[in-house]
């Protein structure tokens, strides 16, 4: 694949925007060098971040094309607000029609194979974003399909009408508020041996799905899933790093990531994906102050609870017991970890 | 760039005559990606993978235990070392022979040796295949549209009425060029004079007609001497038989790249031109050219014959037969792609023979089109 993930940066400019929940935009770009986007590709943007430092920096950020029209001619991306994610979505909520900014063509890091026997797409929340033009395709191929969409609220999910009146029984919504919980163990249980599934949500849901996976010994190839890294187990918080050997010490703030924080610090850092898929950032830990919230898929799950390296990319240090939704701020010092890098 | 006009493949039939965008011929063509390839024999395709390019994609082709012909990009994910070189592992697995990284069919990874996890962006493409008529087909453009009933209609290959045989020639040029000797036979006289070739091919009148994606050229040649080829030909059915004959030569192409010409003689005046072809003798003349590079093809070809099954040697030596002229052929295109190569300034001129060629290259142009890819070549 990497031969087709070159990047070609160019200009976009914003032909539409709206709110399609309070919380998610759905921006619509005209590139200047159109290319057809195939189910579960993306886009990565360049954004000038004026608001999150006093010094304007350039945020790089990955966004799925919910849809590609005109051979590519109109691509629309749907941006989640989360105050404390990495920042680039409140410039990215402040785009209006007529701006411009820098995109790459799009970009397959999670192809959608075609002639499965049977597919199911699960989403949870702004993950429906990847998701939602796989099941058009498979629609459209009249393939055996489910689409499973998890949310907190149907206030809060994007697109779940339009979802709802184009797959009609094929889609399957979950929504908390409503009491239709996800049961992982479940969906996965009545799955078909040779059932591919595309899942993109909360790491939570998907560490779930990749357990039961394991559990049920599915074929490990079946089951697909992209992640940019920006979903843990606790609420991104703020913690410091330090360095003994170089004498770094820095504070990582919640919108910020260890790698960035390092590297601003003037550590040289090595690295290459930046969202946990490739452990080439991975630094050794020599001693923490916390928990470590590791956002990566590199790591197995026992060479994470043995907790000796992490991914400095997008993996975290928080407070015990500051798991996401819990309360935050209980007045105690800063997480902290200390590290030895390469 | 040109401007073309955007044609829907699938109201091709429908539409509009449309008038070609610049009054030059493009001298040789891209590929259109969405459509089927031959991308080898079937008996080519082993457990050992195997490298071949098809439309300037480097292809690595194997067989899963199963038996199922499987086709992957020929570079890895991570250093692109060529999978070919690789081997084949148990049920539809072939490994990197680089740092053993494993992918399946569908060009997924399912194992990295070095790590305890599987990257989720490990994949290599992998291209929809079909296995029909002793031919391995590939589909390089967007796999959803890679709907089997697309692949030419080539059934002598298989129906048990035909027997014969072929080969591959490796030619250097444009699949385009083979595509205009196939759809314009009156090159036959000059270029293969001792074999085929005889002068009433030009002499005689010829009907082109055109439908979907299909053209078709006839000819008839009347009451005419049997040139040496066709006198074997005939003398193997109706052994001594030294009359005059009635040959035909009918073209199908079928878009992009392959055609199928029936070709025979029969003893003149015995009713071949109204249907009656018992007197004489019947070929197919099967052809599918896969590009692999704007400036080289794959050549696939067989003779088919309906007559005289039994014999394995009338296979042999109709296949060796046909192999010698053809290979006349491969000198002209090689010959004509390097002068086209060397004269960049100069145009074509089409004659009144193209049209065969000239409606290949329409509806090639159209397919192009569709896809956004119509572009010269510099």
């Amino acid at each position: 694949m990497a031969a087709t993930n070159i990047e070609v940066w160019q200009q976009a400019t914003v032909v539409e925007t709206a709110a399609v929940t309070e919380q998610i935009q759905r921006i619509v770009l005209r590139p200047d060098l159109p290319r057809r986007a195939d189910p579960g590709s993306h886009i990565d943007v360049k954004l000038l971040n004026g608001a999150a430092s006093l010094q304007d920096e350039v945020l790089k950020r990955s966004y799925s094309v919910v849809e590609s029209a005109d051979d590519g001619a109109r691509l629309t991306i749907s941006v989640f607000r989360a105050p404390s994610s990495r920042g680039g979505s409140l410039a990215m909520h402040a785009l209006r029609v007529g701006d411009t900014l820098q995109i790459t063509q799009p970009l397959q890091n999670f192809p959608l194979r075609i002639g499965a026997p049977r597919y199911l797409l699960l989403a949870g929340g702004i993950g429906i974003t990847a998701i939602a033009a796989m099941a058009r395709v498979l629609r459209e191929l009249h393939a055996d399909y489910t689409l499973v969409y998890a949310g907190r609220s149907r206030a809060d999910m994007a697109y779940l009408n339009e979802l709802q009146e184009l797959h009609g029984d094929r889609l399957v919504a979950h929504i908390n508020d409503e009491g239709t919980n996800l049961e992982v163990a479940s969906v996965v249980g009545a799955l078909a041996p040779d059932t591919e599934l595309y899942m993109c949500g909360p790491i939570r849901l998907m560490d779930s799905v990749r357990r039961n996976w394991l559990e049920r010994r599915l074929n490990p190839a079946n089951l697909r899933f992209e992640t940019f890294g920006n979903s843990g187990w606790y609420a991104p918080q703020e913690f410091t790093v330090r360095i003994p050997r170089l004498g770094i010490e820095a504070t990582v703030g919640p919108d910020r990531s260890m790698l960035e924080a390092l590297e601003d610090a003037g550590a040289d850092m090595m690295f290459d994906c930046r969202k946990g898929e490739c452990g080439l950032c991975e630094v050794r830990v020599l001693r923490l102050d916390g928990a470590i919230d590791h956002r990566d898929v590199f790591y197995s799950e026992r060479q994470q609870k043995a907790a000796e390296k992490i991914c400095c990319c997008v993996s975290r240090v928080a407070s015990v017991g500051g798991e996401a939704g819990a309360a935050q701020g209980s007045g105690q010092g800063l997480p902290s970890i200390v590290i030895e890098v390469p | 760039m040109s401007i073309a006009p955007v044609v829907d493949s699938t109201a091709v039939k429908s539409a509009p005559r449309t008038s070609n965008a610049s009054s030059t011929t493009n001298k040789v063509l891209g590929y259109p990606l969405n459509a089927w390839y031959v991308a080898a024999w079937d008996y080519e395709v082993t457990r050992k993978p195997m490298s071949r390019r098809i439309a300037d994609r480097p292809l690595a082709l194997y067989r899963a235990e199963d038996g199922r012909a499987v086709a992957l990009a020929d570079a890895c994910w991570h250093r692109l070392a060529p999978l070919s070189l690789g081997k084949t592992l148990a049920g539809d697995q072939i490994q990197c022979p680089y740092h053993g990284i494993i992918y399946n069919s569908a060009g997924r990874c399912v194992s990295m040796p070095a790590q305890e996890t599987i990257n989720p962006s490990a994949t290599v493409p992998s291209f929809p295949v079909v296995e029909r008529y002793r031919y391995v087909w590939v589909w390089l453009g967007d796999a959803t549209k890679a709907d089997p009933e697309l692949i030419p209609d080539m059934r002598q290959m298989t129906d048990p009425a035909w027997a014969g045989d072929g080969l591959t020639i490796p030619v250097n040029c444009n699949f385009q060029l083979v595509l205009d000797n196939l759809m314009d036979l009156t090159h036959e006289e000059f270029v293969h004079g001792s074999s085929i070739g005889q002068e009433e091919l030009s002499e005689s009148d010829f009907v082109v007609t055109h439908e979907g994606n299909t053209v078709t050229v006839t000819r008839w040649m009347l009451d005419i001497d049997a040139p040496p080829f066709w006198r074997k030909n005939i003398q193997d059915k109706f052994p001594g038989y030294e009359g005059k004959v009635d040959r035909w030569q009918i073209i199908h192409f079928e878009s992009p790249s392959t055609i199928c010409i029936d070709v025979g003689v029969a003893k003149a005046g015995t009713g071949a031109p109204g249907g009656d072809r018992s007197q004489g003798v019947n070929g197919y003349v099967m052809n599918t050219i896969s590009p692999e590079t704007a400036k080289t093809c794959h050549y696939f070809w067989a003779f088919m014959r309906n007559y005289r099954l039994e014999s394995q040697l009338i296979t042999t030596q109709l296949r060796d037969r046909v192999s010698r002229v053809f290979k006349e052929d491969e000198d002209m295109l090689e010959a004509q792609q390097a002068a086209i190569d060397a004269n960049p300034d100069y145009e074509f001129y089409n004659l009144n023979i193209d049209a065969g060629g000239m409606w290949v290259r329409r509806l090639i142009e159209r397919q192009l089109a569709a896809e956004g890819r119509l572009v010269p070549f510099a």
